[in-house]
């Protein structure tokens, strides 16, 4: 690729070649959490790419992040979103995990799984505090839920390790699938 | 660790007269996620961009949630039994669509959409296929008339560690 458009969920951003890194993927043979660990400062943004489906008895589930296995509530978060019918609007301060992704959960239609592109902007810089952006849903035929999430960790430490949870289900279910990614 | 470059170019098209279709076939099975970037026009008539994968026709087999904002209002709205994935307006857009983990055989196809109108809207998709193949072939369509020419269409594929 010469001149690639990154397109991330949010807008394009021109890539020169080699810019765009797989750093790690994981894809869930059963019940699982999942933690990126060991993450390079190489790189000037991050962005996780999710198809996932959590434990929860409902249709859908938030998935939680936490970085440098922070879990003190150092973390806001806003989120615009649709439901098929009607849009909302909501906003955590002071909480335990960055709001990050809407993804499709255990009581939805048999293999339907959300997804989820989330950004993770200058986080090795030591002197800003963290910033998030995602587009996030799932349509399950009938309903279905699309997110627009911004999420802020306030600590100047550059992110080395990444947790993801679902708000309410126990883990993420089978072919859940999280892949990390370096932008130089 | 880094597995070296991993977001590729596929290919690209770039109409050299109005069309009201357009396909990308033979795609391979060597990436995780599909991202199609469409930047144009349409000619005369506004209208949904759709899709259909591996051929299949079925409308029954789609759906979508969506949410956008016209300039006024939000508003939020759910098609079943269609294939909108964007859409084509007269003014100048792009529709960019993120078809994740194209290649499992086990899941459920879902694929998360932007589109960026600046003169008409902006707006997001969720958009459904029920079925678990791996998709091999994309057509992007318009239901009422063309996309126009030098309208683009670039299909990038990445890959995971």
């Amino acid at each position: 690729m010469k001149i690639g458009i990154m397109a991330s969920q949010i807008s394009g951003h021109l890539t020169t070649p080699n810019n765009y890194e797989s750093i790690a993927t994981t894809t869930l043979s059963s019940t699982n959490t999942i933690t990126f660990s060991s993450i390079p400062a190489t790189y000037t943004h991050l962005q996780i790419r999710v198809l996932a489906r959590s434990q929860r008895a409902d249709t859908g589930d938030l998935c939680n992040f936490r970085f440098n296995g922070d879990t003190a509530s150092n973390y806001v978060a806003h989120q615009l979103n649709g439901d098929g019918a009607t849009t909302g609007a909501g906003g955590w301060s002071s909480v335990a995990q960055i709001y990050g992704m809407r993804v499709a959960a255990n009581s939805a239609s048999a293999n339907v799984f959300g997804v989820g592109v989330l950004d993770i902007l200058d986080y090795a810089n030591t002197n800003k505090y963290k910033t998030t952006r995602s587009l996030s849903g799932y349509d399950n035929n009938g309903s279905g839920e699309i997110y627009l999430m911004s999420g802020n960790w306030r600590s100047t430490s550059a992110i080395t390790s990444i947790t993801i949870v679902p708000n309410v289900g126990t883990g993420f279910l089978q072919y859940s699938s999280f892949a990390l990614y370096g932008v130089k | 660790m880094a597995a070296g470059a991993t977001y590729v170019s596929i290919a690209s098209q770039t109409l050299s007269s109005a069309a009201s279709t357009i396909t990308f076939s033979s795609i391979p099975a060597t990436y995780t996620d599909l991202i199609i970037v469409q930047q144009g026009t349409a000619v005369t008539t506004a209208a949904a961009m759709q899709m259909e994968l591996n051929s299949d026709t079925t409308a029954g087999n789609y759906s979508c949630t969506f949410m956008y904002g016209d300039g006024t209002s939000a508003a939020s709205g759910r098609y079943t039994g269609d294939k909108m994935v964007g859409r084509n307006y007269i003014q100048q857009q792009n529709n960019i669509i993120q078809i994740m983990n194209y290649s499992n055989a086990t899941t459920y196809k879902t694929t998360l959409s932007r589109s960026n109108a600046a003169g008409n809207l902006v707006g997001t998709i969720v958009s459904l296929w029920r079925n678990t193949a791996a998709i091999t072939n994309v057509r992007l369509f318009v239901g009422a008339g063309n996309f126009d020419t030098g309208t683009t269409f670039s299909l990038y594929g990445i890959a995971a560690a």
